[in-house]
């Protein structure tokens, strides 16, 4: 089969130039559009053993707890519901990914599907992210309620996101990751840039 | 605006949630014997009390799972929420049909 890994392409990759120049003349936001994983969507019984051995294949735990995601060795784990994973990988085929996903999540009756193209990506960066977001997202987004490890499927503006906290790193600067829908990615993008404009620089 | 406590994801604002309609309206066991009129009522009419209401809800923005909430309709206020209870699922395998 021939290799598509060379034509995944970010749905904004226009307005990527566009994105650079903003995050530049504003303080404490950087907005950046995120290159394509492979994502699967796991549906699988909570109870044990199925999610164990799901994570052997899938490198690494799944989040045991509501509205929370763990690290994979190249990727993410994110709870979506009672019986509901999204796996994501920057390493593997998304193919690959369902495949076997699917053949360890087979065995305990659950299924692994291939939502690479379902979501993409927009990482929102800096002292000042949580305020940006905050301004559209009625979730408590402060650091004590929202600290690194949490998720979050909820709204942005009118469009549904899922929203994931990274580390504060060092400097004091946040990392908020935003999965949306490519149909509702513009949307998303045109009102990050709009909210933005009040982090501007004073020239 | 209200806060709605969904029982995965916890508080959520209520524009996050959809309604469903009453909750506990039993499946005819037998549905290919009910009359006309026997299964308007089924499939159109349901209670209106005035006070707590046994409904269903769906965060439909968020973990997209349905779940039971009793709510006092003069108030709007939620009383509990909790999982569906087994009389409102469909049964899995209907009676067959009958020639
Ligand atoms: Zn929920």
């Amino acid at each position: 089969m021939a290799d598509t890994s060379m034509l995944v392409r970010h749905p904004l990759e226009a307005r990527r130039t566009q994105l650079t120049e903003l995050s530049a003349e504003l303080d404490g936001v950087a907005l950046e559009l995120e290159t394509p994983v492979a994502a699967v969507d796991l549906r699988l019984d909570p109870a044990d053993p199925g999610p164990a051995a799901v994570a052997d294949v899938a490198g690494g735990p799944l989040p045991a707890q509501p509205d929370t995601w763990t690290e994979l060795v190249a990727g993410q784990a994110l709870r979506l519901g009672p019986d509901e994973w999204l796996l994501t990988s920057t390493a593997a085929r998304p193919e690959d990914w369902e495949f076997g996903l699917d053949e360890a999540a087979a065995e305990f009756g659950g299924t692994a599907v291939d939502v690479s193209a379902q979501r993409t990506t927009v990482r929102v960066r800096g002292a000042s992210a949580r305020r940006l977001l905050a301004s559209g997202c009625a979730i408590d987004l402060r650091p004590a309620s929202f600290p690194r490890g949490r998720c979050a499927q909820t709204l942005l503006g009118q469009a549904g996101v899922l929203l994931v906290a990274h580390g504060v790193d060092t400097r004091g600067d946040d990392d908020l990751q935003l999965f949306v829908r490519p149909s509702f990615a513009g949307y998303v993008v045109d009102w990050l840039v709009d909210a933005a404009q009040e982090f501007r620089r004073p020239t | 605006m209200q806060l709605i406590a969904c029982p995965w994801c916890g508080q959520r604002e209520e524009i996050e949630f959809s309604y469903g309609g009453q909750a506990a309206v039993a499946y005819p066991a037998d549905p290919a014997s009910l009359s006309d009129e026997q299964w308007a009522r089924f499939v159109f009419f349901r209670d209106n009390p005035k006070g707590p209401f046994a409904e269903r809800w769906v965060h439909s923005a968020g973990c997209r799972r349905w779940f039971g909430a009793v709510r006092d309709t003069r108030t709007y206020e939620f009383l509990s929420v909790g999982p569906l209870s087994a009389t409102t699922a469909r049964p899995s395998v209907l009676p067959e049909a009958t020639p």
